[in-house]
This record gives structure tokens, sequence and C-alpha cells, in this order.
């Protein structure tokens, strides 16, 4: 950040459900930033800031988008959805469960937008192209914006078709 | 203003023109990675997000009018693929599906990268462009708007609103050629889209030039070299070949080098021709 960025009026988000003010943050903080550094919420990784990567994934207005990417002001108005609305403290989500089940976590730091890009898949099943039961190619692309260094993606394709299969 | 949210064309105008140093910001896909760098300092944000008119795409009497809020996952979607392959494809290419999600096809052409994705179909097509001010509208064709590498013909207080262009009979390709499948920016790309009823083949040939060029030399070899009966090539190839790469003007960059490009764009258009004449 440099000097010749202006702050801005507190705003409103509407995260995983719950309001959460912004304060003295700067206009063109990224929605990766506020969410990580402001709000305490640091699921949402952050690793290239330049949407390579896939680790910031989560839903705006329902909609797969690298965080680091959106300006956090210009969604003041949105539904954000991030990974601590997957699942809860006692029981995993469906997707959360494949990938423990699955072996898919190594270091675990694409995780987070793994189980957010895995999710949207699985919801939009039906308008994947020949996506039933289950297409590896379709998969594939669906999670090109997901880089992992660790798994090597077979486990992660695994854990991707038992959760179609446990969803179904 | 600091930042605003219009749901009105009419308001991101005046947005704009009440505050010269706004920055217009749509799916953030080019914008933000310059800000997150520290390369772009930000005193206020104009988002388009919301701008009803620049949303959605629509076709009347032979021609596709497309909103420049447009994200490619929109584009991608069989409807639009069915009136327009060469475009859904070449969306289909661009980033991953976060970018794809994100970005629109107003950002691509306003940040008018040589490699931009959309750039070779809408140059073929001889697109135009509707843009306008608080004061204005006006319409102007690709090919003047696109004034160089990164540069284009996009005044001060002005948006882009629409990209028009015909619908054409034929069959259509895109293909672009890059280091691996997935999030890559192109090294070449070429658009090939037949045009049945005026027996022609139009081409649009990317980052092989500072901006995307239009293949003319080929397009006029299409004329005379197709059977327009059977709707098959009936000369020699190679010929083709040689004339793309002479409408092409490739340079030595950070991602790849003349000779290469040069290469590579003979083979793709050769390809996608034979796509679209089988
Ligand atoms: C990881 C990654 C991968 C990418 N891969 C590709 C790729 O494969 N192919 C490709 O072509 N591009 C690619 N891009 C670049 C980018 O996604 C596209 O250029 C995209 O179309 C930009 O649109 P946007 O809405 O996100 O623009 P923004 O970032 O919001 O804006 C970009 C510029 O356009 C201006 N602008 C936006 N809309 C308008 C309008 N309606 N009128 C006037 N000005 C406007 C803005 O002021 C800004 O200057 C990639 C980017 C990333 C981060
Ligand atoms: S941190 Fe957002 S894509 Fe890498
Ligand atoms: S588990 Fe380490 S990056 Fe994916």
């Amino acid at each position: 950040m440099t000097d010749s960025y202006s702050p801005h009026p507190a705003y409103r988000l509407m995260v995983n459900g719950e309001p959460h003010d912004v304060s003295d943050a700067w206009i063109g903080e990224s929605l990766l930033h506020v969410l990580r550094e402001r709000l305490e919420l640091p699921g949402a990784k952050s690793a290239c800031e330049q949407g390579e990567c896939g680790s910031c994934s989560v839903l705006v207005d329902g909609v797969l988008v690298c965080a680091c990417l959106v300006a956090a002001v210009t969604v003041a108005d949105a539904d954000i959805r991030t990974v601590e609305s997957c699942g809860s403290s006692q029981s995993l989500s469906v997707v959360q469960q494949a990938f423990v089940d699955a072996g898919a976590v190594q270091c675990g730091f694409c995780t987070p937008g793994l189980i957010m890009a895995v999710q949207d898949l699985i919801d939009r099943g039906i308008q994947l192209p020949h996506a039933s039961p289950f297409d590896e190619l379709a998969t594939r692309e669906a999670l090109s914006g997901n880089l992992c260094r660790c798994t090597g993606y077979g486990r992660v394709l695994d854990a991707v078709a038992r959760a179609v299969e446990a969803s179904r | 203003m600091i930042a605003a949210a219009p749901l009105s064309l009419a308001d991101a105008l005046r947005a704009i023109a009440d505050d010269p140093f706004a920055t217009v910001i749509a799916g953030g896909t080019d914008l933000m990675v310059q800000i997150n760098a520290g390369r772009r300092p930000v005193t206020s944000l104009v988002s388009l997000r919301n701008v009803a008119e620049l949303k959605g795409w629509s076709t009347e009497s032979g021609n596709l009018r497309i909103g420049a809020g447009c994200s490619y996952s929109e584009l991608e979607r069989p409807d639009f693929a069915a009136i327009m392959p060469a475009l859904a494809q070449a969306a289909r290419t661009v980033g991953s599906p976060q970018i794809r999600n994100a970005g629109t096809i107003g950002g691509n052409l306003a940040t008018a990268s040589p490699a931009g994705d959309t750039l070779p179909v809408l140059v073929a097509l001889d697109a135009q462009l509707e843009i306008a001010s608080s004061s204005a509208t006006r319409s102007i064709a690709i090919s003047d708007f696109l004034v160089g590498p990164k540069q284009t013909d996009l005044r001060q207080g002005e948006l882009i609103v629409a990209i028009s262009v015909p619908v054409l009979r034929g069959a259509q390709e895109f293909l672009k050629v890059g280091t691996r499948n997935a999030m890559v920016i192109s090294v070449a790309s070429v658009a090939v889209l037949a045009d049945l009823d005026a027996q022609g083949v139009r081409i649009g040939l990317g980052t092989v030039g500072p901006t995307v060029l239009r293949g003319a030399r080929a397009e006029a070899w299409t004329r005379s070299n197709i059977d327009w009966d059977s709707n098959r090539v009936v000369g020699n190839l190679d010929e083709f070949v040689a004339l793309v790469r002479s409408d092409s003007h490739p340079i030595d960059d950070h991602r790849s080098t003349k000779r290469y490009r040069s290469h590579a764009i003979g083979i793709c258009a050769r390809r996608a021709l034979q796509r679209v004449f089988p």
C-alpha cells in the first residue's frame, strides 16, 4: 500500500449472514484484506493477490470469485460467504468431510479455497456440461483456478467424487 | 465522493463527470492486480457492478448487442454459444472460473491488451462500440478504438456501454496457444469465422502485433480458395499459412519470441480453418 491511498468512511459488509462494520479502511483494499486483517475471518488465504491461486475463493451473491480481486467497498450491498460458513466446530460439511476422508489435505493452504470451489461445483452441478454422475474433465476445469502445491490433485479429485456421491 | 455504486448508467456517467480522478472498476480482475501491487493509486472508485444498462445481451435483426458488463461466464453459456461460438470459446479460455465469473468484456476492451482474448473475435467481426459520457454518446469501430498496446480511444468521462456485432451464418473457431491450458495469457491467438452469406472468412489475430490485427491477406485468399458450393477448402493451405504470417507483426517479449509467435499463429490459423471447413 502506498501513501496515496485514501481512507474511506465506514461501510458495512454482510459476511456469512452477519453485518460487519469496516472503518479506517483504505479505498482500494481488497475484500481478502478486509476479511483477514479487519474482520478476523482468516479462512480465505492470501498467497498471490493476483487471482492466480484461488486460495482466497469466496462467494459474492452466490458467485465464486477471488476475494483478492474484489474491492471490498464495492460489495457493501452483497451477500458474502466465506469458508467459515461451511460446517461447524461440531460437524464438518459434506465437502469438508470428503476432503478428510480422501486425505486431500496436506499442508492445507489451498484447502479453504478448494472447499469453496468444490461446494460451488456441487451447487451448480446440473449446469455443468456432462456432469452426471462425476465427470473428471468437467471437475478439472471447474477447479482450474485453485492451485495446490502438495497433493498433485489426485486426492482432491477423489474428494470431489466422494462429495458428489454423498450429496446426491 | 469516495466510492459510488450507481444503479443506472446516467448516475455512473454523472459520477465520473463530477470526479475526473475517479477510478472506474467493473470486475476488478485487471485493476485489483495493479492496486494490490501498489502500482495504482486510488482516490475514489466508481463501481459498474450494479449498473443495469451494462448487463445482459440481446439479438435484433441480425445483430448481437452485448452489454459491456457481461462476464465471461455469461458468454460461455450454451444460449450465447449457439449464436456466437467463437466468442463463447474465447471466453471459456480466459483465466479460471473465478476470473470468468468476475471479468467483463468491457474491461477486456478498456484494458486493450494485444493478448485480450475477446478481441480477435471482435476485430474479425468489425465490432462497433457504443460509448457514452454524461453529455454525449458515440459509436466507434473497434479498429479505431484499439489504438496501441493497452491504449484506446476512450476519453475522460466516457464508459463503454455495449458492443454490437453481426450474427453470421457459418462455423467459427477461436484458438489460443500458451504455456498450459488453464490460467494463461496467450502467446498467439486466432479467430476464424465463416460468413457463408458473404462467401468469405473473417480472421482476427491476437498477440502478434501492437493491437489485435485483421488477417486481411489471408481473408482475401479464402475468397478464391474455398469452394462456396461445397464449403471445402480447395487451395493449398501452405499459402494460407504464409499469408496469415505476413498479416502478423509479432515481437519478442517476456512471454515468447517473435519467431515462435509467427510459427504458432500459422499453425493455429490452419487448424482453425480446417475445423471451420472440415
Ligand atoms: C489470474 C488472471 C487471469 C487472466 N486471464 C486472462 C485471459 O486468459 N485472457 C484475457 O483476455 N484476460 C485475462 N485476464 C485479464 C482480465 O481478466 C480481463 O482483461 C478482463 O476482461 C478485465 O475485465 P474486468 O471487468 O475485470 O476489468 P476491471 O479490472 O474492472 O477494469 C479494467 C479496466 O477497464 C476499465 N473499464 C472496465 N469496464 C469499463 C467500461 N464499461 N467502460 C470503460 N472502462 C471500463 C477500468 O476502468 C479499468 O481501467 C486475467 C486476469 C487475471 C487476474
Ligand atoms: S490470493 Fe487471491 S487468487 Fe491468490
Ligand atoms: S495441500 Fe498444500 S497447497 Fe494444497
